[in-house]
């Protein structure tokens, strides 16, 4: 057990944190959405071209195949730099991940760099109006055509469906087939006819996610990831991928969160306040044993190379630790903390999201008593 | 960097773990604890093994490993609810060394080390002050936070036996140390933050305990004809505690870590491990008693044990809410 960093760790740290100074776009534009994206996606760009997209992606495929320790180091300098987040984060923490773990060669070739450049933007079509977290349950049909497949259902919540060049669409090949059997995975092109996609507006008042409704609309074979009706176990990959990468960039997040809610306590002179004090106290704590919990699933994963079900924990934790410090700071900003342009505000609706997205904390309970604790599955 | 045990500190765990399994099984802590004893045989042993001065300095008898090594010992130790005097002369050991002059050092550690001697410790910062492993200590230390603390024989001390829920080690009560012993430098109280981490150690291994006592039972107890398990009210307490325990690890062993490489952070790490230790251990513990129904209860039943110590470990060397405000303060609310 050793946290302290090596001579080339360091080293790293410190070129990462040289190049943020130098190249911070500065402050996000905020009010327009599509603006704010561009803003993203032309930062993404210049992250690419600085060589840190992608970092632990391997270096034939644009990467720089950087350690795991290393992506953690430049995350939290770029949560130290107060950097905004690169547009194509889907793409950069699933999509790219998961091509590179069961993708082909061709795929590969033709899919990695321009994810990382931040040119072809990723969505994940995952969820339907019927299927959440029974998401193997999921009715959207693939039928067999010339050259490929023609699909036809509809997804919901699908974030940045309305930016995205590629989804990742789980679609049903095989009817007759047990649910979990008959699942493949595609990757969906969605400048075409037959996809429609439908803004829809959340409690924030933002439309990041979207109703996608397809209608025959076509894949060609080479577009399959992994073989046909094993998508299941591509699509768990994934959601291994979301959650530990949204753990991730969370304990950078929260972190920085922290920091700003110390300034309004001193700021608003509540720190003599005892519940106040006490609240604070089991944040820390809790968002140490998240910090360090990251660090031993990538100390972990380094060896197994994709993250296990432990890092649920990870996104669970982050749930309850959004929520909680929203809370209070909402709290103690008093009538300000109803404001719908406070920026705490906004923060206290988005995370009331954390704990549906990406699993829902049930499902993450679930998935931790049968897969860790190996208890009895839920019938 | 990287967050897990060298091969070495595993096998130390491996080892411990082994012995403990075959030397110290939950009827023999039974035994102990209906006796009122300690197991003096497996006192014996340990001994043997060199665990008290596992993180003693070489030069003052011991084998000279760090708090990572110790904190495994504990760990194990809380795992099996070892009924041995350790954690008295743990805490001895660790504050003698941290503030103990040289011919206290030569005094008191070697014979520590080697369980020639059995060391208790009163904790002043509790109300009324409550000693532990007081049976048949030779040397007591009376930390203190506020500044200076005491070292001295343990028949110089006037200690009223104490009947605490735990059996499974011997505690009293100290009303005055005015006048006891030799004096300890404010230094010595480093010592005091690292035996709140094997305090801390000593509550993960409880609650891992607990833990998977409620699991198995969970598996194998059916109720409306399938097992307790397969209810989330069951399982999603069973995850619950699978957070606590986890949450728990990561920081006692950075706690453990700081206070070998990086002493500077101890008070803060030591702090949050003692809180999320206390509060966790209790939460686990009896979340598992709710788990096994009627039987938890029942005196027949091991998991007793566990929640008694974890119970009153949770109470030494700060409380939860002493702990909390000690994070608040470094924090800076
Ligand atoms: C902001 C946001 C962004 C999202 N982005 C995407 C995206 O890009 N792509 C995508 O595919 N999806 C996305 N989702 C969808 C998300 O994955 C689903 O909302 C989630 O899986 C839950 O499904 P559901 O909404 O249908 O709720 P349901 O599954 O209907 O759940 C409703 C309630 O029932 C509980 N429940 C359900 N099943 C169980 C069970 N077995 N045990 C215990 N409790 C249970 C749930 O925990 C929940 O409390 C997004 C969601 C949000 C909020």
């Amino acid at each position: 057990m050793d946290l302290t960093l090596t001579e080339s760790e360091a080293a790293f740290r410190d070129e990462a944190r040289d190049w943020f100074a130098k190249n911070h776009p500065g402050e996000t534009p905020r009010g327009d959405e599509k603006v704010e994206f561009e803003f993203r996606r032309s930062w993404q760009k210049t992250l690419h071209d600085g060589g840190w997209a992608g970092l632990s992606w391997p270096a034939e495929f644009g990467g720089r195949g950087a350690s795991l320790i290393e992506q953690t180091l430049f995350n939290e300098e770029m949560g130290a730099a107060d950097a905004p987040l690169p547009a194509n984060v889907l793409g950069l923490v699933m999509g790219g991940p998961v091509v590179i773990a069961h993708g082909d060669e061709a795929q590969k070739e033709r899919y990695l760099e321009p994810i990382l450049s931040a040119e072809e933007i990723w969505c994940q079509g995952f969820s339907e109006p019927e299927s959440g977290s029974d998401l193997a349950s999921l009715k959207t049909r693939a039928v067999k055509s010339d050259g490929g497949w023609k699909i036809t259902g509809q997804k919901v919540w699908t974030t940045y469906a309305h930016e995205a060049k590629w989804c990742m669409l789980l679609a049903r090949t095989d009817q007759d087939a047990p649910k979990h059997q008959g699942i493949t995975y595609f990757l969906l092109d969605m400048d075409q006819a037959e996809v429609e996609v439908r803004p829809l507006r959340q409690i924030t008042g933002e439309a990041e996610f979207n109703e996608i409704f397809l209608e025959e609309a076509f894949v060609p074979d080479e577009n399959i990831v992994g073989e046909v009706g094993a998508g299941w176990s591509v699509a768990i990959t994934t959601l291994m991928f979301e959650r530990a990468g949204l753990g991730a960039l969370a304990v950078v997040g929260l972190g920085r969160a922290y920091e700003e809610l110390l300034k309004l306590i001193a700021e608003r002179d509540v720190g003599s306040d005892p519940s106040v004090r006490e609240r604070m106290a089991k944040l820390k704590i809790g968002l140490e044993a998240m910090r360090l919990g990251a660090m031993r699933t990538l100390t972990a994963t380094m060896k197994t190379g994709i993250p296990g079900p432990e890092a649920s924990l990870g996104k669970w934790e982050w749930a309850v630790l959004n929520q909680e410090m929203t809370d209070l700071a909402t709290e103690i900003l008093g009538v300000d903390g109803l404001k719908s342009d406070e920026e705490w505000t906004y923060r206290f609706l988005r995370s009331r999201a954390n704990s549906i997205e990406g699993g829902t904390t049930e499902v993450l309970k679930n998935i931790v008593a049968e897969r860790v604790l190996g208890l009895p599955r839920l019938r | 960097m990287n967050f897990d045990l060298t091969e070495d500190q595993r096998e130390i765990k491996d080892v411990a773990r082994q012995f403990l399994e075959s030397r110290c099984k939950l009827d023999d802590v039974r035994k102990a604890a209906d006796a009122g004893s300690y197991d003096e045989g497996l006192w014996k042993e340990i001994c043997e093994l060199g665990w008290p001065g596992i993180a003693t300095p070489e030069a003052d008898g011991g084998q000279g490993l760090g708090m990572v090594e110790l904190a495994t010992i504990c760990e194990e130790l809380g795992y099996a609810c070892a009924p041995v005097p350790f954690m008295g002369s743990v805490i001895d050991s660790l504050v003698i060394a941290a503030g103990g002059s040289d011919e206290q050092r030569a005094r008191w550690l070697p014979n520590l080390a080697t369980g020639e001697v059995r060391g208790a410790a009163v904790m002043v910062d509790s109300s009324p002050w409550v000693a532990i492993d007081t049976e048949g200590a030779t040397v007591v230390v009376t930390p203190d936070s506020k500044g200076v603390g005491r070292v001295g024989e343990a028949s110089e001390l006037e200690i009223v036996p104490l009947d605490l829920i735990d059996k499974t080690r011997s505690y009293g009560e100290v009303a005055s140390t005015d006048g006891f012993g030799e004096e300890l430098p404010p230094e010595h109280y480093q010592g005091v933050l690292k035996s709140q981490v094997a305090l801390s150690a000593e509550m993960l291994g409880l609650a891992q305990r607990a833990m998977e006592m409620a699991v198995d039972y969970a598996r194998d107890r059916e109720q409306f004809g399938r097992p307790i398990g397969a209810y989330q009210a069951v399982s999603h307490r069973c995850a619950e505690m699978l957070y606590a325990v986890e949450e728990t690890r990561s920081l006692v062993y950075y706690a453990a870590w700081c206070a070998d490489a990086e002493p500077e952070t101890l008070p803060l790490a030591a702090a949050m491990a003692k809180a999320q230790a206390s509060e966790a251990s209790w939460s686990v513990v009896s979340s598992s008693l709710q788990v096994h129904g009627g039987i938890g209860f029942t005196w027949e039943h091991d998991l007793q044990f566990l929640l008694k110590r974890a119970r009153t470990d949770g109470r030494l060397l700060g409380t939860p809410k002493q702990e909390r405000a000690r994070v608040a303060d470094l924090v800076g609310v």
